[in-house]
């Protein structure tokens, strides 16, 4: 019975060791087939229309109606202390700091990484993979390495349109609807907001967040059991753990990023 | 799909990703930090610095000219060191001095400059030698009750 247990814990242990170290060279052998990525550019082109086109819609949707929220949360919290002119920086700062690569990369994790795993997963199912290396064609180079450039390029940039959306959402319910003048909103948030320590620190941040989620996914596909259950669980552990990987790297970068500022 | 709509679609998806990353910037945040090539620092030091934080804004006639780049204690004379980064494009006679002011009641403290008459101009690594330390709102109340009570004192 004891036994029993401290087996099973050895292997748990043993498994996750092992599945640790595969990620790594797996991380490790995208970089290394990353040629192909880049020289038939197409096929990464191929890829950042489903994992960036096609999550536009989302994103900017999801962008505005965020910053709509902070503008009309921000003003009440605000106005108590008659400083409803701060809003632009309310809005802004949580923005461009936090929410737009912390949020978009939520959003890019289910809605193209569970994509990514989904597809690399039937892939292997179906014996497409092993059918390549038949071939002589290397599917890392093929079928991962594009796949995860497109997500490295795209995560930022859909962090950014999120930003924006947000902080257009922002101005149409602080300013159009409730009334804030149009000229403080502006001006102090760009006085407040800082070209190195605020948007290149957020694209910054979405630029990590997209190698970690595209890892993840990747890995989780390529790893899965080939069953349609183990691709099911797959594209769950996924969503699951590439969401808490995002929020745990947005700790520790900021942390390092703005240590300095308070 | 055909290739030349997805090429299409992609393009458009990086100009707008693109768009959006210099509306942040040109809209949003301001390119207005002052970098190390085109500006100079000075030093001042203060006896109290109050609230006074590093990329403070240091403003002469309420125009923003730089920013307080460090901030230390002099361990010899308990004073605080303060170093301001000022753009190059100002130049300010030498006996121009500073004073920490507030913006507002409670707002964020900053390094105000009042210009002298000096026909020399500040250079790199000089020091401003005419300061004026941060009001203390704790010590202003101090010194009025103390006014106070003298004034009812039986002389």
């Amino acid at each position: 019975m004891l036994k029993q247990a401290i087996e099973n814990l050895g292997d748990r242990t043993m498994q996750g060791v092992w599945r640790i170290g595969f990620a790594a060279r797996f991380f490790v052998a995208i970089l290394l087939h990353s040629g192909t990525a880049f020289r038939r550019f197409g096929l990464t082109i191929r890829e950042m229309y489903f994992t960036g086109v096609l999550s536009l819609i989302i994103i900017l949707v999801s962008g505005l109606f965020v910053g709509m929220v902070l503008g009309l949360q921000g003003y009440e919290t605000l106005q108590t202390y008659g400083a409803e002119e701060s809003l632009g920086v309310l809005v802004a700062l949580s923005l461009v700091r936090e929410l737009g690569p912390v949020v978009a990369a939520l959003l890019f994790a289910s809605r193209a990484g569970s994509a990514i795993t989904a597809e690399i997963g039937l892939m292997k199912a179906t014996e497409q993979l092993s059918a390549m290396e038949m071939m002589a064609v290397d599917p890392i180079a093929r079928v991962v390495a594009p796949r995860f450039w497109a997500g490295v390029i795209s995560m930022p940039l859909l962090a950014a349109l999120f930003s924006a959306m947000g902080i257009l959402g922002g101005y149409l319910v602080g300013v159009q609807l409730i009334g804030v003048d149009e000229g403080a909103f502006w001006s102090q948030m760009q006085s407040a907001v800082d070209f190195e320590q605020d948007i290149l620190n957020g694209v910054i941040k979405s630029g990590v967040f997209g190698i970690a989620i595209t890892t993840i996914a990747l890995f989780e596909g390529y790893d899965a059991p080939p069953t349609a259950e183990g691709v099911s669980g797959a594209t769950t552990r996924t969503v699951v753990t590439s969401s808490l990987a995002v929020l745990a790297l947005d700790f520790v970068l900021t942390a390092f990023m703005f240590r300095g500022l308070s | 799909m055909n290739k030349t709509i997805l090429d299409l679609w992609v393009g458009l998806f990086v100009i707008v990703g693109f768009a959006a990353l210099l509306f942040l910037t040109l809209k949003v945040g301001s390119m207005n930090t002052v970098n190390r090539s085109d500006s100079y620092e000075v030093t001042a030091r203060f006896e109290n610095i109050g609230g006074l934080k590093t990329r403070a804004p240091v403003k002469i006639a309420g125009v923003v000219v730089g920013r307080v780049a460090d901030v230390r204690l002099d361990n010899e004379t308990y004073e605080a060191a303060v170093t301001l980064r000022l753009d190059k494009r100002y130049a300010f006679p030498k006996d121009t001095s500073a004073a920490i002011m507030t913006s507002g009641l409670l707002g964020e403290q900053y390094i105000g400059l009042e210009a002298g008459g000096d026909s020399e101009k500040l250079k790199d690594k000089d020091r401003v030698l005419i300061t004026q330390d941060a009001v203390v709102l704790e010590n202003l109340i101090g010194q009025f009750l103390y006014g106070k009570a003298q004034e009812g004192a039986p002389q």
